[in-house]
This record gives C-alpha cells, sequence and structure tokens, in this order.
C-alpha cells in the first residue's frame, strides 16, 4: 500500500493503495469515476482510454505509481456540461451503439484533434487504431471527428 | 385506420390501475434520473404522477415519460420502441422521457431481444398502449367538458375541442384519464398519417453516452459491493479437479476463495443454459485488481472430462445430448468436416430428380466453403451484480433473455420466481452472447455464498475462453448445368461443429426443379451459441459466393442471373415450404443494382461484389466495391438495400446497417477462433483480431425500400450476406475465389 494525491478532472484525489494499481482501476473502483472502460486490459482496445497531461494514454496498463503530478482527464472531465465540440459532434452524428467503447473513442477523438486541429482520413484512421467497436460504428467516428475538426 | 383489440394486455392494465387510481405522489428526481442533461427541472417539485398503462406516466405537471420494454444492446430499441407508443399517443418526442422498463412479463410481455424480433412482435401493443392511453384521455376531455368523444382531436400533447374553442394539456386530464376503463377497442393511425415514425430520432440515451455516465453493469456499485472473478478450466474437454485456496487467500484484499457448480448434475438445460465449465473456482475481494493478481496466482489441478450425456429440454421437448471427452483440434476440426461432407447425409429437402439431373449434366461445379468457430466478445465482457438474501434475489445485469435465465436462476438456487427481481441494464454489446445467462447463475450463486452484495466481472480472456461461440462449418455446393449452360439441378450438402448451417427451404430453393439439400452434426465439447444471425452468418456468404461463380460459369450478370432464378420462384416455385418472398428478395436486388450504378460501365471497371439474403424476416442487399493495397483489403464503398418493412427510426437504422457491414467484412477477413489440444489459442485483443477503424469501409450508403409492411428487424439481416458480396468483390480484384474463412491470411499468399 502507498498514498498518492492524484490530480483528476482538476482536483485533488487523495488514495492508499497497492501502487501496481493501474489507473483504470484506481478511478472505477477507487474513485468512482466509471466512464472510463475495461475491454482488455492489455492496451489492445482503448475502451480505458484517459488523457495524461491531454495526451491520450491507455489507463490498464498504467501503474497509478507512474502517475507523479500529471493531470489526468477522465471522460467525465473533458467538459462541465458534456459540450465539448467533440461530444457534441458525437451526438450530431448519432455515433452510438451499445456505447460502451464510446469514452475511449472520444477521448482519443480529443487528444487527435488538439495535436493536429485539421486530421486527414489516414491521419484519423492511424490515430484510432487503438480503438476497437465490437458495433462498428467506425464510419460515424470518421465524420463526427470530421465535424469536430471544423468548430 | 386499423381497429385493434386491447385485450391483449388487458391483465396489464387491470395490474396498473391499482396503482393509478388517484395518481401517486412522488419527488420529481425519479423521473429526472432518466432526464436527457438539457431537460433538468428543478428536483424537488412534487408531482402527481399518473400511469394509463404500464407503457405511459403523465404528471398533473404534463411530463410524459414512455418504458421500453425490451433490453437495449445497441439496437437501440431503448429510442424506436417508446416512438411507437408516443407516435399513437399523439405527443412531441422531444419532450418525452424515456426508461427502462422494469424486468415484468405479466406488464410487458415478451422481454427479449434477439433473433430481430423487439420491433417485429411489439409493434401492435405498443402501438395499442399509445392509441389506448389518448383514447382514455379524449375520453377524459370529452366528460368534462361535456362534449362527443368524436369531436375532441389532439395535437402534441393538448386536447382539442376546436367547436368550444376548448383545450387542454395531457397533464390536465391524466388524473381523470386514469380513472376512464380501459377502452375494448382502439384505433390505430393509417401509417400514412405518422408524424414521428419514419423520422431519424437521434439515441435518447446519447448525452449519457458521450459524457460516461454510469449506464453499464460494469459501472454499477453498491456500498460493501464485493468483486467477484471466476476462474475455469483452461481448455475444453478438461475440468476441475482440485485447487489451493491457501495459494490465494492470504492475499491483499482477498475475502474468499471456494468453487460453485453452476448447474445440478441432473438439471434438463434449456435452451439458454449452455453448461460449459460446470464447476468453476471463484475468488472474491474487495477491488477488481486485487482478484485479478490472485487469479493469476491460485494454484488448481484440471482433469479430463468423460464422455457423457446430458438432459435437455427445448420448448418442453426433452432429448439428450452427448458431450464427448477429448481435447479438440481445428485442423482435426477441419479435416472431419470434409470427410463427413464427402458422406451422404441426412436429406432435409428434395425436389424432382437431383440424382439424375446430375447424372445427365454437361457440367458440373462443386465448391467447398468452411469458416472457423468466432467469440462474440461483447465490448463489455460478460458481468453481473447480485445481491442475494434470505427472502430475496436482486440481479442487475446485460441480459438478452430474462425470462429463461430468470427460470433457470429459480432452479438452481431453489427461490421462487416471484422473488427474484432483475434490472435490465443497457449491454455493452449482445450480439446473441447475452442470451446465454449462465453469469448470472453464478452471480447469484457467489453472492448467496458470501452474503453480501458482488459483482462479478469476467476479464477479457475468461470472455473469449468460456465458449457459447459460433460454430465451426462446411458446405458443398454442386449445380448441374445442361449442354446450354441452363441450371437443371442443385445440391446442398453441409455439417459442422455441433450443428449445420444449411437451410433447406431458402433460395434458392423453390427456383430449381432438382433440388437436394442435406444436412449431418458431430458432437464437439467446446459449446456454441447464437451469434448475430445464427447459420446464416456462415451459409449467406458461401451460398452467394456459389451463385456469384456459377453466374460466371453460365455467362450472365450476377445480379441478373439472380434476379432470373427469383423470377422462377416468384412465377412458378418448385415445393411449397419456401421460405422467402421472391418478390420481395427481387426488390432488394433491384434497388441495389439502381443505387449502386451497376449497369454504368464507369462501375463495371471497379471490383465490386453483390449479394443479397434474407433472415431473420428482413431482405438485404450489399454491393461492396473494393481495391487492394499490398495485401491491405481496402472497401472503397459499400451499398446497401434493405427491406425491413416500415422504418421505425431511419437514423438508428442506418447505424445498425453500417454496423452489420462493418462487422461482417471484419468477421470475413480476420474472425478466428481456432484451438489446440481443447484451448482457444486467442485469448484477447492482441491475437484475435477485430476490424478496427483503417480497416473499415471507407463508405456506406443505406438505402430502404418504401412499404407500409409492419416492420421487421435490422439487427442481423444485413450481417450474413455482406460476407458473400465481400468474396465476389475479392475475386474481382484478386481472380481467385476465396472458399474459407477468415479470408486475410489467404489473401497475405496471393497479393493482389
Ligand atoms: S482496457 Fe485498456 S486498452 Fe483495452
Ligand atoms: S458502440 Fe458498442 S463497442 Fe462501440
Amino acid at each position: 500500500m502507498a498514498k498518492f494525491n492524484l490530480k483528476v478532472n482538476g482536483k485533488i484525489r487523495k488514495v492508499d493503495i497497492d501502487p501496481t494499481t493501474p489507473m483504470l482501476w484506481v478511478l472505477r473502483d477507487h474513485l468512482g469515476l466509471v466512464g472510463t472502460k475495461y475491454g482488455c486490459g492489455i492496451a489492445q482496445c482503448g475502451a480505458c482510454t484517459i488523457h495524461l497531461n491531454g495526451t491520450a494514454m491507455r489507463s490498464c496498463m498504467l501503474p497509478v505509481s507512474a502517475i507523479g503530478n500529471q493531470e489526468i482527464t477522465t471522460i467525465e472531465g473533458l467538459s462541465e456540461n458534456g459540450d465539448h465540440p467533440v461530444q457534441k459532434a458525437w451526438l450530431e452524428h448519432d455515433v452510438a451503439q451499445c456505447g460502451y467503447c464510446q469514452a475511449g473513442q472520444i477521448m482519443s477523438a480529443v487528444s487527435l484533434l488538439k495535436n493536429n486541429p485539421n486530421p486527414s482520413d489516414e491521419e484519423i484512421e492511424s490515430a484510432m487504431n487503438g480503438n476497437i467497436c465490437r458495433c462498428a460504428t467506425y464510419t460515424r467516428i470518421k465524420a463526427a471527428i470530421k465535424t469536430a475538426a471544423k468548430k | 385506420m386499423t381497429l385493434i383489440k386491447t385485450s391483449y394486455n388487458r391483465r396489464s392494465f387491470l395490474k396498473v390501475s391499482a396503482l393509478s387510481g388517484g395518481g401517486f405522489v412522488i419527488g420529481f428526481s425519479m423521473l429526472t434520473g432518466f432526464k436527457p442533461l438539457d431537460k433538468q427541472v428543478e428536483e424537488s417539485a412534487l408531482r402527481e404522477i399518473f400511469n394509463l398503462n404500464s407503457y405511459i406516466k403523465i404528471t398533473d405537471k404534463g411530463e410524459i415519460t414512455i418504458l421500453s420494454p425490451n433490453p437495449e444492446f445497441g439496437q437501440n430499441v431503448r429510442t424506436s420502441m417508446p416512438m411507437i407508443v408516443a407516435e399513437e399517443l399523439d405527443v412531441e418526442w422531444q419532450k418525452v422521457i424515456v426508461e427502462q422498463a422494469p424486468y415484468n412479463t405479466q406488464l410487458y410481455g415478451r422481454q427479449f431481444t434477439g433473433g430481430s424480433q423487439s420491433i417485429r412482435q411489439s409493434w401492435k401493443a405498443l402501438r395499442t398502449a399509445g392509441a389506448t392511453a389518448r383514447q382514455m384521455l379524449r375520453q377524459a376531455a370529452s366528460q368534462a367538458w361535456n362534449v362527443p368523444l368524436e369531436e375532441i382531436t389532439t395535437e402534441a400533447g393538448v386536447l382539442y375541442h376546436k367547436a368550444s374553442g376548448k383545450s387542454a394539456t395531457y397533464g390536465q386530464m391524466a388524473s381523470a384519464a386514469a380513472k376512464i376503463p380501459v377502452p375494448k377497442e382502439v384505433k390505430l393511425k393509417e401509417v400514412k398519417s405518422f408524424k414521428l415514425l419514419n423520422t431519424p430520432q437521434k439515441n435518447v440515451e446519447g448525452e449519457k453516452i458521450v459524457t460516461g455516465k454510469p449506464l453499464f453493469t460494469m459501472d454499477y456499485r453498491v456500498e460493501g459491493m464485493l468483486i467477484a472473478m471466476i476462474v475455469h478450466p483452461p481448455a475444453f474437454g478438461l475440468k476441475l479437479k482440485s485447487f489451493d485456496a491457501a495459494s490465494v487467500n492470504k492475499m491483499a484484499g482477498i475475502k474468499d476463495v471456494f468453487s460453485i457448480k453452476v448447474y445440478n448434475d441432473d438439471y434438463a438445460r434449456e435452451m439458454f443454459d449452455t453448461r460449459t465449465f460446470n464447476e468453476l473456482v471463484i475468488i472474491v475481494g474487495n477491488s477488481t485488481w486485487e482478484v485479478m493478481n490472485a487469479k493469476k496466482k491460485l494454484v488448481a489441478e484440471w482433469e479430463p472430462i468423460s464422455t457423457s450425456t446430458e438432459k435437455v429440454s427445448f420448448f418442453g421437448q426433452k432429448r439428450d445430448e452427448t458431450i464427448p471427452a477429448g481435447l479438440e483440434n481445428t485442423n482435426l476440426h477441419y479435416q472431419k468436416m470434409k470427410e463427413m461432407n464427402e458422406k451422404p447425409a441426412e436429406v432435409l429437402r428434395k425436389d424432382g430428380n437431383p440424382e439424375e439431373a446430375f447424372a445427365k449434366a454437361a457440367q458440373i461445379i462443386e465448391r467447398t466453403y468452411t469458416c472457423p468457430f468466432l467469440a462474440h466478445n461483447c465490448m463489455e465482457p460478460m458481468t453481473c451484480f447480485a445481491h442475494v438474501t434470505e427472502d430475496k434475489v436482486f440481479l442487475a445485469a446485460p441480459i438478452q433473455a430474462p425470462e429463461f435465465v430468470e427460470r433457470t436462476i429459480s432452479a438452481r438456487l431453489g427461490i421462487p420466481i416471484e422473488k427474484i427481481d432483475i434490472e435490465l441494464l443497457r449491454m455493452g454489446g449482445g450480439f446473441g452472447r447475452r442470451a446465454y445467462g449462465h453469469y448470472m447463475v453464478e452471480a447469484a450463486l457467489i453472492s448467496q455464498k458470501v452474503k453480501a452484495p458482488i459483482k462479478l466481472i469476467y476479464t477479457r480472456e475468461d470472455d473469449m475462453t468460456y465458449g457459447i461461440y459460433r460454430p465451426t462449418y462446411i458446405v458443398t455446393y454442386r449445380a448441374a448445368l445442361d449442354a446450354n449452360k441452363n441450371l437443371i439441378g442443385f445440391h446442398v450438402k453441409g455439417g459442422g461443429f455441433p450443428e449445420s448451417a444449411v437451410h433447406a427451404n431458402r433460395f434458392p430453393a423453390g427456383a430449381i426443379d432438382n433440388y437436394l439439400a442435406e444436412s449431418w452434426a458431430l458432437p464437439t465439447n467446446i459449446t456454441i451459441g447464437a451469434f448475430r444471425a445464427p447459420r446464416s452468418n456462415f451459409i449467406a456468404g458461401a451460398e452467394q459466393a456459389f451463385l456469384d461463380e456459377l453466374a460466371e460459369v453460365v455467362g450472365k450478370d450476377p445480379i441478373a442471373f439472380r434476379l432470373e432464378l427469383l423470377k422462377k420462384a416468384k412465377e412458378n416455385p418448385v415445393g411449397k415450404n419456401n421460405d422467402y418472398d421472391a418478390s420481395r428478395y427481387m426488390g432488394v436486388l433491384e434497388l441495389v443494382r439502381e443505387k449502386s450504378d451497376w449497369d454504368s460501365s464507369e462501375s463495371k471497371k471497379r471490383n465490386r461484389g453483390v449479394a443479397a439474403y434474407f433472415c431473420h424476416n428482413s431482405y438485404a442487399a450489399h454491393v461492396v466495391e473494393l481495391s487492394i493495397k499490398e495485401v491491405q483489403v481496402i472497401v472503397d464503398k459499400v451499398v446497401s438495400a434493405m427491406d425491413c418493412g416500415i422504418v421505425v427510426n431511419p437514423e438508428g437504422a442506418v447505424n445498425m446497417v453500417e454496423g452489420a457491414v462493418i462487422d461482417g467484412i471484419g468477421n470475413a477477413l480476420y474472425g478466428n477462433l481456432t484451438f489446440k489440444d481443447g484451448a482457444a489459442e486467442q485469448k484477447n485483443f492482441d491475437k484475435y483480431r477485430i476490424i478496427r477503424h483503417k480497416e473499415a469501409p471507407k463508405s456506406i450508403e443505406v438505402h430502404f425500400v418504401k412499404n407500409e409492411i409492419d416492420p421487421t428487424g435490422l439487427g442481423e439481416p444485413p450481417f450474413p450476406p455482406v460476407m458473400g458480396a465481400l468474396a465476389n468483390a475479392l475475386y474481382k480484384a484478386t481472380g481467385k475465389r476465396f472458399y474459407s474463412q477468415p479470408f486475410q491470411p489467404e489473401l497475405g499468399k496471393v497479393g493482389g
């Protein structure tokens, strides 16, 4: 067990926990932030994507001990009222089917647009390739990213 | 207008009328829990709520809630089912609050998500619920204003009496309407006068999804909840011999280690009670990570199973099923399937004299197709929350078939059904997998044992290696042609582990004078289950690839060739039990031909493949257009034509077809679950290939045949034929026919 002061969605959150615990489970089990999802646990599906200092990162293989001062943002902290341009674009394109992967998709998309405000189709495909959508909403995701890029 | 008797759910009305006597008062927060974010109203405001029937709640302030009966797994019934009620009720859709109905088959009838049946089976009931409530509101207004019922009209949740200029909102009349006896008959709207149906509407839970709200069972949390995981045998054909609880029970956070029997030995399994590994080791602890760690460390011994016979009860029909001993291998499955398909098998259908047709044929075309086992891989792995106390079982779960598992749990725990409560949570995917509720039985047993609320979580590896797969199949098609290349005989023979995918009465049965369908099956200890369009998901692609090859041999355009056969089936059908409507089949082919610009010379130059199929009551046709870069398939465009009758919500319907198209392409190219010595060789997404962003089609166009036929489903029908269209387009691109799924490994060998 070890104590950590984590910066999550702009707040300091204290946990006393096994330092090997992946951030995914710290968020879900200890901080009650369940928007970040478990899909594979081996950094292959992207369901657990969060931002570490604004950059997309898989949280399922990221031990809490590696966080230090870095700022964590989860889907819950992406915007105050669910009105981030990417979230709005997702609604406009009615992207979700089951919805389980979408928090991870959105976190990856936001990170992509931050680094590349006007990505080409190929750039979108590459940046998003680590996020599986088993319901296969890929064409809508791509359209939503393009819409968000225009805003 | 259609006049419809309302007696279908008389019981449900009687049951709620007790509640609706004078309405009951609750805090509005109960409603806001389900409200979209932009519609929050004052939380503290008290409302009187009137249940006009089990689907509709109206408050005195005019808020209207519609309950959606069926479990949601991404097919968007939580939007489309309430839309149907709202249409007949005549309310403003944007203001409607949607809730998941409680699980209660007395109130809602069939609450089953599967077989693409939700809309089809509930169409009348949902319309009637809306129409009945509207009628009661109109009657209340007619009494209040002392005017004839016929003169009361409605519009967007308001009642009007035009002559006197009187009007009232539904909320103002709700109290009086709740006291009106349920009418014996109601009129349903004409399809032509639909205002809401067939207009595109967004997913009612969209905002919650994009903001990460806790919608799923994985997200379910209560005070004092423990986490439970399973450890199952590492291979099919093995069972638990012993385990050493001491190897993990001292680890941090671990509360208990024990084993459970999912079903009792003599239990006659029902349809969805698939018994994969009957004895499981269970680890219970405080947190997911701690239990996961213990799971890796658990010391257990496994031993071979012996061949056994199980009692199975399918809809009251009892039979015995053999579970063979042994550790199975994929290469042997294929070898055995090929051997079996060379022998005569059970004749399912015979028209004319196929033997003679083949004997006198000038040319015989014979092709064999195979496919592997597939894992569903729902994005949210199997999971269930359970809290079992002395007098009650409460479960919250992603489940497609609650009615079935409720019976199973009742039998297994010895607790009457009335004491079992199931909350239907949004599923992180289903695809058929979640009709098999063993994980709910397991969760209930675990909670009962540890006397605490628990959440059972499967790891991805558990989920992928637990069984209940799409079976591995083989099929051989033979066509007999005369000297003029007329199709004079057709023969389909297929089988698999442990079932065959041959549908004897589907097209092209009915279109060919001399026809033979044969089938066989071999037992396996690898468990199987429904997977998005069971059996069709293989046979459609094979059949459509064969017809394509046949069209080429006889020198005809693939669409024209199919239409010719269908014309014969329509005008002069062979046999009686043909399981399709040839005109609707032709309809989707004609639509896809038009929309894909099939006949233009420009389009002919591209690598296109076509396929059409009918299953689960709807018709689908696709044209896939692709190119190949090195060994990577780039699907440039897919044009789809569907006939599912009236399209309830085009937005959701198009999304569903797009998903099915991509899923079909993904499975046909990459989907593959193989076995070595009984163990699945793919245990997670590093080895099991799911289609990803880069591999998805660049564009998908979806078109619907316009008609006024009662709606049928869309979750499954577009899925099977796309595999055939893909195979046919691959042939155009490579000059090579693809017979064995997945296609990608073969493509790697031939290149582009
Ligand atoms: S759960 Fe982290 S990538 Fe799949
Ligand atoms: S929407 Fe279901 S997995 Fe993406």
